[in-house]
């Protein structure tokens, strides 16, 4: 090896740093006890890093020894009591053992307890935490509906049930500014599986049907108001059953619930 | 200067050992976690800390590893790395001046005997900026040289050799 460029490579440097890898600091370590050159250098650079960091402590620390020592005296007392040697102390010591023993595992069936405890718990934070969650959602929806509801510019269009289904019941809120249309459909019976509600925007004269929508995810839609979009001239609103995906046009037999716009 | 038979003895529990190891190494490791701390009572607290582990665990030095300097370099660093990063801390310390050690230097106003202000004066001056920058990050935040080429933008070689020449200027004003 040829110390001199081993020097000058600026490893010995870092080496002190601490900023070699673990492999390359074991080879600088191994250089170091086998050249006394290479460690009269690693020493030097370390003076120089002690002196320079010590410019930055506030002050020399010295009386703090004092202080350090006392906590080392606190720590080491019980290390520290002599040992007696009598037989009847190994045998008190047999004795405690087990009692320690015994009472380790109460400890660890206490503690496995505890954990599972512990788990339950989190389980019904976390639920709780859930529960708020959603409770927060829905008055922000709540609240978001009655702004709607509270709007002049929103006409409120009741729908009233068909032939087939006469207890159907619907009201369209529609913003002729913004051009949406909310549904409430709480009085709709569920659909029946591989069904859909489509919502029809109507002309009377003559009678020409737009679609504007369907009301998706009816069963798991909590609050049963869907926000469809509406930018039509509408005179009335229809609601009918079609089968999943919508109709092009509305199934007349499956007209649930009508109702026209009154005139402003 | 390492004292291998200072440390042996320090291993063994030797409480005299312990206390002439205060004497060497408790200044430069004190400045070390006071510049990443920067709170004179807070370092003080992680150096009392740091030094109860050098007592405790001594016996996990291992001399092929590194210096027995680097290694306690690493705790400090990492004991005050987590105070920085405890939330009391964040609360405590919202605006730190200094960003390094340089800052710190400058900002000084009263020296230990060891090191008069001319000399504190002396050691910022002969230092380049990109010196500063190298020593504050591989020294005092304790980076590894790939973090610090990463860092500086240069090239892991280039870390190496320009430290060096940075520490010979140190050293060459300590002769003087």
């Amino acid at each position: 090896m040829d110390i001199e460029e081993y020097i000058s490579s600026g490893i010995l440097e870092l080496y002190v740093y601490g900023a070699l890898t673990e492999e390359e600091s074991r080879e600088v370590s191994k250089a170091l006890k086998e050249h006394p050159e290479i460690r009269r250098e690693v020493e030097e650079i370390e003076h120089a890093l002690q002196q320079l960091a010590s410019t930055a402590a506030p002050y020399n620390p010295e009386a703090l020894l004092a202080s350090i020592k006392t906590k080392l005296a606190d720590k080491n007392v019980i290390s520290l009591q002599p040992e007696r040697k009598t037989r009847w102390v190994s045998y008190i010591g047999w004795a405690a053992s087990i009692v320690l023993l015994i009472g380790l595992f109460f400890l660890i069936g206490d503690n496995n307890d505890l954990r599972e405890q512990l788990s339950s718990e989190k389980a019904r934070v976390a639920r709780m935490e859930q529960q708020i969650a959603d409770a927060r959602d829905d008055a922000e929806k709540t609240r978001e509906l009655l702004a709607v509801l509270r709007d002049k510019d929103v006409s409120r269009i009741p729908l009233q049930g068909q032939n087939v289904a006469p207890e159907a019941y619907a009201t369209v809120y529609w913003n002729k500014e913004e051009n949406k249309a909310y549904i409430d459909a709480k009085d709709l019976p569920e659909p029946p599986r591989g069904k859909v509600y489509q919502v029809w925007s109507l002309k009377l004269e003559p009678l020409t049907p737009t679609s504007i929508g369907l009301l998706d995810e009816f069963t798991t839609d909590d609050n049963k108001i869907f926000t469809l979009e509406n930018a039509n001239e509408s005179e009335a609103f229809g609601i009918t059953l079609e089968p999943e995906g919508g109709s092009e046009s509305p199934t007349m037999e499956q007209l649930y619930v009508l109702g026209a716009v009154s005139a402003p | 200067m390492q004292q291998d038979g200072l440390i042996l003895e320090l291993q063994k529990g030797n409480q005299r050992a312990f206390e002439r190891i205060y004497e060497l190494y408790s200044e430069s490791i004190y400045g070390i976690i006071y510049s990443i701390v920067q709170d004179e009572k807070v370092a003080e607290e992680i150096l009392q800390d740091v030094f109860l582990k050098i007592w405790e665990n001594s016996s996990s030095y291992n001399s092929d590893k590194g210096r027995f300097f680097t290694w306690i370099l690493n705790i400090a660093r990492n004991a005050s790395i987590d105070q920085i990063r405890s939330k009391s801390h964040k609360n405590k310390q919202k605006n730190l001046t200094s960003d390094n050690f340089v800052d710190i230097l400058e900002n000084k106003t009263h020296f230990s005997a060891k090191m008069d202000a001319i000399g504190i004066k002396k050691y910022i001056d002969i230092l380049k900026p990109v010196c500063k920058k190298l020593i504050d990050l591989l020294f005092f935040k304790g980076f590894t040289q790939k973090e610090t080429a990463e860092e500086l933008e240069m090239p892991l070689g280039t870390v190496k050799t320009k430290n060096r020449a940075c520490i010979n200027k140190l050293r060459e004003m300590l002769v003087e």
